[in-house]
């Protein structure tokens, strides 16, 4: 048996090692127990080991992973940032396109209402020096823009076109020196010649002191000067006193209140009415709403006004005057503009028709005069 | 060819190398297997993919290949075994009865190759490994009547995965030999 053993040694030992562990586990089975010592052993072998190592972890790779996290971080405090200011930008871009689609949605509105023919056009750049009151637009000779031609936005008249260009066109803005065009308040239907100061406001000239003009008045282009149509708002009135030969009327421009941008060139003009006093209008300085001409109102040509139909409104108070004239002569028998008998003109008038629902009234309501 | 002249110094050399077997300090023996569990269930937590990585029966391997000892072997692999055993749910002996196996085979072999070739060591590897789970799953269905099923290829590359990372364990381990007798 020795010898068998000792020849066999390895092999025996293998058997003996397996046989064992296969008894160990048979009782296990059996029995249904644990061999709990072995157990015991084996995990007080590993604890504190593996406290060890889980020390070494928390304190070398949790410090790690920390410090791999700041990182991350950082790399993506700093993609943030560059996401928000890219964000930004594309916030303010959309903000400029939605200011730019509300303007032009206004304008579209504006030029479906007005009708004049007009050609939108934005504004490219301003006239260089420093009191410069012109700017250019990127609308040319191409395009139709000719010089004289009046340039407005929905808010008021901005200016004429001074030169033009193939591709460009220069515009004298309202508030040069040099500027001058007719206009007619609102209210009390006064006649001047509005004209620039070289500042942000607009002399309304040739007025007289006896005339009665209150603040927050809007004064509206008349059309005499045949460059502007009529019923194109300027500016309600900000300051309205006694001169020594006229009354010193300041407007304040409204085209320029919302800055200017885009705007539309008058290829056409057509003369409308001058919208009436709004209720709540013309109280002061505050007031801001501008009317819009109404829309049903009959459009007339600046260039057409010598061939106004008979049954057209008439639009200036000349064309009145000789309307007034020309009925008196006709009640009396006489053609007016013939040689021969001069008509009676202290007659009284024939009895006029009740205007038409939308020509020039004074103002019902009474306007506050301002503080 | 040329055949290398035979003479009695080189059969004896020859005859030493290959029984020579690789001797380490006692603080190795108890502390590499020690690790070796503890990284088999300490890992996981971490890395899941950990779980295809079996430690013990890498460390296993390498001490019962060095030591070329069969009964080495049988110690070594009953140990690391039964060790692995406590930490488990199942029965004392399972892994010890196949790592027993495993080390006495590993031993025995060991005698007659050159351990040194990171190409055999790799092979060496593969093939225990598969005996390894063969046998623990052999064991399982007749020892313990579980019914569990074994798939071939995902064994095949966990083999695979085991005996790449073998390699590096193997040359770090070769540092902490203390001479060759």
């Amino acid at each position: 048996m020795d010898g068998f053993l000792g020849r066999y040694r390895n092999l025996s030992v293998l058997v003996i090692v397996i046989m064992a562990q296969l008894v160990l586990l048979a009782v296990q089975v059996k029995n249904n127990q644990d061999v709990r010592l072995i157990r015991v052993w084996a995990v007080t072998a590993m604890t504190p080991l593996a406290r060890v190592l889980e020390g070494i972890r928390a304190n070398t790779f949790g410090v790690a992973g920390e410090y791999w996290q700041l990182l991350e971080v950082r790399s993506e405090n700093r993609t943030m940032k560059v996401d928000l200011d890219r964000l930004k930008l594309e916030n303010q871009y959309l903000k400029e396109e939605l200011a730019t689609a509300k303007r032009v949605e206004a304008m579209a509105s504006f030029v479906q209402r007005n009708p004049s023919k007009t050609i939108g056009a934005r504004i490219i750049g301003a006239g260089s020096g420093m009191n410069s009151k012109v700017v250019f637009i990127d609308r040319g000779s191409t395009s139709g823009v000719l010089k004289g031609m009046p340039v407005i936005t929905p808010d008021g008249i901005v200016g004429k076109v001074t030169a033009s260009y193939p591709v460009g066109a220069q515009v004298m803005l309202i508030t040069d020196p040099t500027f001058a065009c007719g206009v007619v308040s609102d209210k009390s239907r006064i006649h001047g010649t509005v004209r620039g100061q070289g500042n942000n406001q607009l002399l309304v000239d040739y007025i007289q002191n006896e005339q009665q003009v209150a603040v927050g008045e809007v004064f509206y282009t008349s059309g005499d000067d045949r460059i502007f149509p009529k019923g194109l708002p300027v500016g309600p009135v900000r300051v309205a006193r006694q001169g020594k030969l006229f009354k010193e009327i300041y407007l304040a421009p409204t085209a320029f209140e919302k800055g200017l941008e885009e705007v539309l060139v008058v290829l056409e003009g057509v003369h409308q009415q001058i919208p009436d006093l709004l209720p709540g209008a013309g109280t002061g300085p505050e007031a801001k709403p501008l009317a819009p001409p109404p829309s049903e109102s009959v459009p007339t040509p600046v260039d057409a006004t010598p061939q106004q139909k008979p049954d057209q409104k008439l639009s200036t108070d000349a064309d009145k005057l000789l309307e007034k004239y020309r009925s008196i002569g006709e009640q009396q028998g006489v053609r007016y503009g013939n040689p021969g008998r001069v008509p009676n003109f202290n007659a009284p008038p024939p009895v006029v028709k009740p205007p038409a629902p939308k020509t020039e009234t004074p103002p019902a309501a009474p306007v506050v005069p301002p503080n | 060819m040329p055949l290398p002249e035979y003479s009695e110094a080189n059969f004896v050399e020859g005859r030493r190398r290959k029984s020579s077997s690789s001797s380490f300090r006692p603080i190795v023996f108890f502390l590499v297997p020690l690790f070796s569990v503890l990284l088999d269930i300490f890992l996981p937590r971490f890395i899941e993919s950990a779980r295809t990585l079996e430690f013990p029966l890498l460390i296993t391997i390498y001490f019962s290949l060095m030591k070329r000892q069969p009964i080495a072997g049988i110690a070594i692999g009953a140990t690391i075994g039964l060790m692995q055993d406590s930490l488990s749910q199942q029965p004392l002996g399972m892994f010890g009865i196949v790592k027993t196996l495993v080390g006495y085979f590993a031993a025995s072999v060991s005698l007659r190759f050159d351990l040194n070739n990171p190409a055999l060591r790799f092979m060496l590897c593969n093939f225990f490994f598969v005996f390894h789970q063969f046998f623990y799953w052999v064991m399982v269905r007749a020892l313990l009547g579980q019914a569990t099923n074994i798939n071939g290829m995902d064994e095949l590359v966990r083999s695979l995965l085991n005996s790449a990372v073998a390699l590096p364990l193997f040359l770090a381990l070769d540092k902490l030999r203390e001479d060759e007798s």
